[in-house]
């Protein structure tokens, strides 16, 4: 019998559910244990021993093992992709190894991610998983992220006009402990029927006139709220609908390079790497929609990013939309980024002032009638 | 019947500002005093002086704070309205030349550029993670050259032959101007050096991206040094204006957006008298340990702050 394992992963907003949910499938007898959740011991330890300018997410990623392998953890995973985070993996398991630390490490990047090899993998660590069991055990995780992202995306605009404070949040909540115990897609289907409707039906008031802002930005930083400090809250609590396109299933399932360069007009001619040509892209759907204004947020360094900005200060000018660039890093300060922000919505409600419907602020000044050519779902 | 007034409140890193004004937004009290790390104190300090200046029968309606101190001084002061340097930079300078397109803003520890188009704002950029270019950095250099901060616009002016400095990190530039000054350079010639590389800075990194209309304002304790407006002026091909109370246009529009709140209450200039601390602590609710902040009106606890989940409200 092959030493237990007790198997831990990076966190990631909320997807730290399905995806425990996933490895207790492939796993039985085993212990999955997700770090415990993010604080600012978890940042500290991990930019302790993280190279001073790399990304905040590689901090936060070496935090989270870093804490995980104090609890017990033996066998690590990771991924990686794109950017620098394509190499997030080795340099991570050299670290911990410098560190004395006695564990696995599983990196599914690059050739290591065919889903062949994958299955491979997890079989010889001990998987009793036959490749149609695995198969079906993927696609239920697949589709309970969907069903995760879709509601949470609804969430995201609504949740700042909710009548009743909390109502929201609880439900989220819910939500969330119900996809934990999933375990096939009937299940799934009568969790997506009531939380679908659940939400559709959460008490609203929306006034006539409300502000939306878009989100873009690099991937990590998007969606674990404790990297941004929960700016999506802030902005909900100011009263504003939030609506970011950036999640598992739209980098699963909807990106798409060459789409992203097309729908980004003139205002990219290259790739600027990992998801620089969709945070223009999707820049470019929220001015097209008339949004109010945009928040371009990023790890400090991030290289795509930080290729895609000009191309975002072009199409701000040219839209007459703002955009709003923040950078995090481990010393980023809670009270600058408030600054900026306060000063963001105060400029939007201003500038909306400024014509008489509001809602066409934003339109009207394009130097090109693009319909942006993307199947980013309607906000 | 007594004359109303408004107050308004800028408590930055380096220096604390405060102006009364009247419904015709005329300027009855000023000053402008170092904050020394003390907000509090220094605001006391303030008080009191805006108390000297003013008529008994002045009845002050409503208060706004703006500035990096401003929800300390908020709740210190009762204000109505707490409000960011932006917002509050942007009302104010716009009360005073409507017709305004830039403010360009170089202040103790940071610089913000703000674009304006008819009289709303349009875009902004702050400095993003570190303080170069700053006033923080020309009062370093001034020492090491043994100039007094007030002298070194006027004597750059003199320059003959300006030296070129590394002006992307005040770092890099720092140590160019030991080398240049290493080398036999006149200090005028490096001061003018360091006008332009805090100008530089400026335009390459909160300017970057931004289209730079004229008129231009320039504000900020920087723009009381003439050697970094010549600067800029050069740099940007077109004239920069600094008014004479370029630094308390913060304040200015503080007392605009508190009059303009309509929110009244009656201020007591007594509040410079009273006592007022903050405590701080460390939660240990979790690991997370928010730092919890305190603070106390005559030990009475006025307001708590810090927090992020409901583990912290039980210590109040």
């Amino acid at each position: 019998m092959k030493k237990k394992l007790q198997i831990s992963f990076p966190h990631l907003g909320n997807y730290y559910i399905p995806i425990e949910r996933l490895l207790k499938a492939i796993f039985p007898g085993h212990t999955i244990l997700p770090p415990p959740p993010i604080t600012v011991r978890t940042l500290e330890l991990g930019s302790r021993y993280s190279p001073d300018f790399v990304c905040a997410p590689f901090k936060f990623n070496l935090g989270n093992y870093l804490e995980a392998l104090e609890k017990g953890a033996n066998l690590l995973l990771q991924t990686g992709t794109g950017c620098r985070f394509g190499y997030y993996g080795e340099l991570q398991e050299q670290i911990l190894r410098d560190l004395g630390w006695d564990f696995q490490f599983i990196c599914f990047s690059r050739q290591e991610a065919r889903p062949w090899l994958v299955y491979q993998t997890l079989h010889r660590l001990g998987s009793p998983l036959n490749p149609a069991q695995f198969l079906y055990q993927l696609g239920l995780t697949l589709a309970a992220i969907r069903l995760l992202d879709q509601l949470e995306y609804f969430l995201r605009y609504n949740i700042g006009f909710q009548t009743e404070p909390g109502s929201g949040e609880r439900l989220h909540q819910e939500l969330l402990m119900a996809l934990k115990k999933v375990d096939s897609f009937g299940q799934l289907h009568q969790i997506k029927s009531h939380f679908t409707k659940a939400f559709y039906n959460l008490p609203l008031k929306r006034p006539e006139k409300y502000y939306r802002v878009g989100l873009v930005g690099d991937l990590y930083t998007l969606m674990e709220p404790f990297s941004n400090f929960y700016l999506e809250k802030e902005l909900a609590n100011k009263g504003i609908a939030v609506s970011r396109i950036m999640n598992i299933s739209f980098l699963l399932f909807g990106k798409n390079t060459k789409k992203s360069l097309l729908s980004s007009a003139d205002y990219l001619k290259y790739n600027p790497g990992a998801n620089g040509a969709d945070s223009v892209a999707q820049s470019h759907f929220y001015a097209a929609k008339g949004f109010d204004g945009v928040i371009h947020i990023k790890s400090f360094g991030c290289v795509p990013e930080l290729n895609a900005t000009p191309s975002l200060q072009s199409l701000s000018r040219d839209w007459k939309m703002p955009i709003l660039h923040l950078s995090f890093d481990s010393h980023t300060s809670e009270a600058g980024i408030q600054t900026r922000l306060e000063a963001f919505t105060d400029m939007i409600e201003l500038r909306r002032q400024r014509t008489e419907d509001g809602r066409q602020s934003g339109l009207g000044f394009a130097p090109q009638n693009i319909e942006a050519k993307t199947n980013y779902p309607n906000p | 019947m007594d004359q109303v007034a408004y107050l308004g409140i800028d408590t930055g890193s380096i220096s604390t500002k405060g102006v009364v004004i009247d419904q015709g937004r005329q300027i009855l009290a000023l000053d402008y005093l170092w904050t020394r790390a003390n907000p509090i104190a220094a605001v006391k300090e303030l008080l009191n002086s805006l108390e000297d200046q003013l008529d008994q029968d002045i009845t002050i309606l409503s208060v706004g704070t703006t500035g990096s101190a401003r929800k300390l001084i908020g709740a210190m002061t009762g204000a109505q309205v707490v409000k960011n340097e932006i917002t509050a930079h942007a009302v104010g300078t716009l009360s005073q030349y409507p017709e305004v397109r830039t403010i360009v803003e170089i202040g103790g520890q940071d610089s913000k550029i703000i674009l304006i188009e008819d009289g709303i704002v349009t875009d902004y950029a702050m400095n993003s993670l570190c303080a170069a270019g700053t006033g923080a950095f020309l009062s370093s250099q001034a020492e090491r050259l043994g100039v007094d901060l007030e002298d070194i616009g006027i004597l750059a002016l003199q320059a003959e032959n300006p030296v070129k400095l590394a002006a992307r990190c005040t770092v890099f530039a720092e140590s160019d101007l030991i080398h240049k000054a290493q080398s036999g350079h006149k200090k005028e010639d490096l001061l003018a050096g360091l006008c332009s590389a805090v100008a530089g800075n400026y335009l390459n990194n909160v300017g970057k991206g931004k289209k730079i209309d004229p008129p231009v304002i320039f504000q900020g304790g920087v723009s009381k040094n003439i050697g970094v407006t010549k600067a800029l002026e050069e740099a940007l091909g077109h004239p920069v204006q600094v008014d004479a109370n370029s630094h308390l246009m913060g304040a200015l529009g503080a007392a605009i957006l508190a009059m303009n709140s309509e929110k009244e209450e009656d201020f007591k200039f007594e509040i410079g008298r009273l006592d007022f601390d903050t405590k701080s602590k460390e939660c240990g609710g979790c690991p997370n340990n928010c730092e919890l902040v305190g603070f106390y009106k005559n030990g009475d606890l006025l307001d708590l702050w810090g927090n992020r989940c409901p583990n912290g409200t039980i210590q109040r």
